[in-house]
């Protein structure tokens, strides 16, 4: 029987985040091993376990896994959460796409130098608002299903909890006009491996902390 | 017949020229819809068009596909470049979003500050010759192969030759250390596809120039 995947990242969501969900959802255990010094970061690196000299790296089935998308890409194919077909894949692609574009905002916020702080933040609410929420909420009413794609949970309503959870963090309000997407989050976390995840105890990480980003910074040079 | 697929985007390669490339390289004929004006955009926003209110946008098999990478995943799948099983698939993936990464790099370089840009650049031809392209004369070199992966000519070659080219744009010595990127170079070009596309006339796209990206300030009042 193969072993469990193991998860190469630092000690906090970064990147590596989505994949955590991902397998939870799935009901994959996984193994995680957290890069705490330049050191370890190094090993990896002169191991030449890392392809592109970057983590995530996740290693599954035999292989050594590098760039998010693709680990994601492979485990919702293996874990049938990635549509019934070509059509349904390139939905459920186009939606991971966008869920990522504000992720990635998100997640590149408490980087922002503090002078810059406020702006990036109100661009993210103006996004958050006026160009995702709402693509997402019409989605689920134009065909009034219970999950994004093909009636059928997906990887992509995994992604998109994930980040309303993120949204929720940042400002709760920012979810009221949006009676479909906070049902999909109810729907969604209520699944029994999501539940699971989003208990105390559970690989789901913590927002990140400011000063552990600067002492990140610091040590890995980024 | 179906209908040949339609590209909507600037007059520019930008996020859209990977998906041009893929199109050529597949032999499949495309039409192409240019975004000149402010109203043009507004117009297919209006329209509903853009999911997330950004191009590119490519019409094909009666979806309105938007999100790079969605659009190159469903083409590679649909024209049989995205290997054979899931091991093929994920290698692919890895490949290719490295690549795109290095490309997006040089997109985005194009609308910094003078001094930013060269800097930009000068970091692209960097991370071409130490961590892509050595990965990539490697993975030639271990299975002495034609093709990046599965002895099948795939998306991830088609990547890989188009940012080959755009790097040496950017600084024509870049293969010098790299005989079987040469020769990967020269093999790939002589696709007839490929070389059909690498011809003047073609619908491939020059590098970003100032009037270039004066027409995407405008249109995206960026």
């Amino acid at each position: 029987m193969a072993g469990k995947p193991i998860l190469h990242y630092f000690n906090g969501r970064g990147r590596m985040e989505c994949i955590r969900w991902l397998l939870a959802a799935a009901g994959v255990e996984f193994e995680e091993k957290f890069i705490e010094k330049p050191e370890g970061l190094d090993k990896l690196k002169n191991d030449g376990s890392l392809m592109f000299q970057q983590v995530p790296m996740a290693e599954i089935d035999g292989m050594k896994l590098v760039q998010t998308r693709a680990i994601l890409n492979y485990i919702a194919a293996k874990h049938n959460l990635y549509g019934k077909d070509m059509k349904e894949r390139a939905l459920i692609d186009m939606y991971s796409e966008g869920v990522a574009d504000l992720g990635e905002m998100i997640m590149h916020l408490p980087l922002c130098p503090p002078a810059e702080k406020d702006a990036k933040l109100t661009l993210i609410r103006e996004k958050t608002t006026n160009r995702y929420l709402p693509a997402f909420e019409n989605v689920l009413k134009s065909h009034g299903q219970d999950y994004l794609v093909g009636n059928k949970l997906s990887r992509a309503d995994i992604h998109l909890v994930e980040l309303l959870y993120y949204v929720e963090e940042l400002d709760p309000s920012l979810l009221a006009s949006f009676p479909l997407l906070k049902a999909l989050k109810a729907r969604v976390s209520n699944l029994p491996a999501v539940k699971k995840f989003l208990q105390p105890g559970s690989q789901r990480k913590p927002p990140t902390d400011e000063k552990k980003i600067e002492e990140a910074r610091r040590a890995f040079k980024f | 017949m179906a209908a040949k697929p339609k590209l909507w985007y600037f007059h520019g390669r930008g996020r859209m020229e990977s998906i041009r490339w893929l199109l050529a390289a597949a032999g499949v004929e495309f039409e192409e819809e240019f975004l000149e004006t402010r109203e043009q955009y507004e117009k297919l926003q209006k329209d509903g068009r853009l999911l997330f209110g950004q191009v590119p946008l490519v019409e094909i098999d009666g979806m309105e596909l938007t999100q790079t990478r969605a659009i190159l995943s469903y083409l590679a799948a649909k024209y049989n470049l995205h290997g054979k099983d899931p091991k093929e698939t994920v290698r692919i993936d890895m490949y290719a979003d490295g690549t795109l990464d290095l490309m997006l790099m040089v997109a985005l370089a194009a609308f910094k500050p003078l001094e930013e840009k060269e800097e930009s650049l000068a970091l692209v031809v960097k991370k071409a010759k130490t961590r892509y392209f050595p990965v990539f004369e490697k993975i030639l070199k271990d299975h002495g192969e034609d093709f990046l992966v599965g002895n099948k000519f795939s998306w991830a070659d088609i990547q890989l030759l188009e940012a080959i080219l755009m790097v040496e744009e950017l600084d024509a010595s870049v293969l010098c250390d790299f005989p079987l990127l040469k020769e990967f170079k020269t093999r790939i070009s002589n696709i007839p596809t490929i070389k059909k596309f690498l011809q003047p006339g073609s619908q491939r796209k020059p590098p970003p120039d100032n009037h270039y990206v004066e027409v995407v300030r405008n249109v995206l009042q960026l």
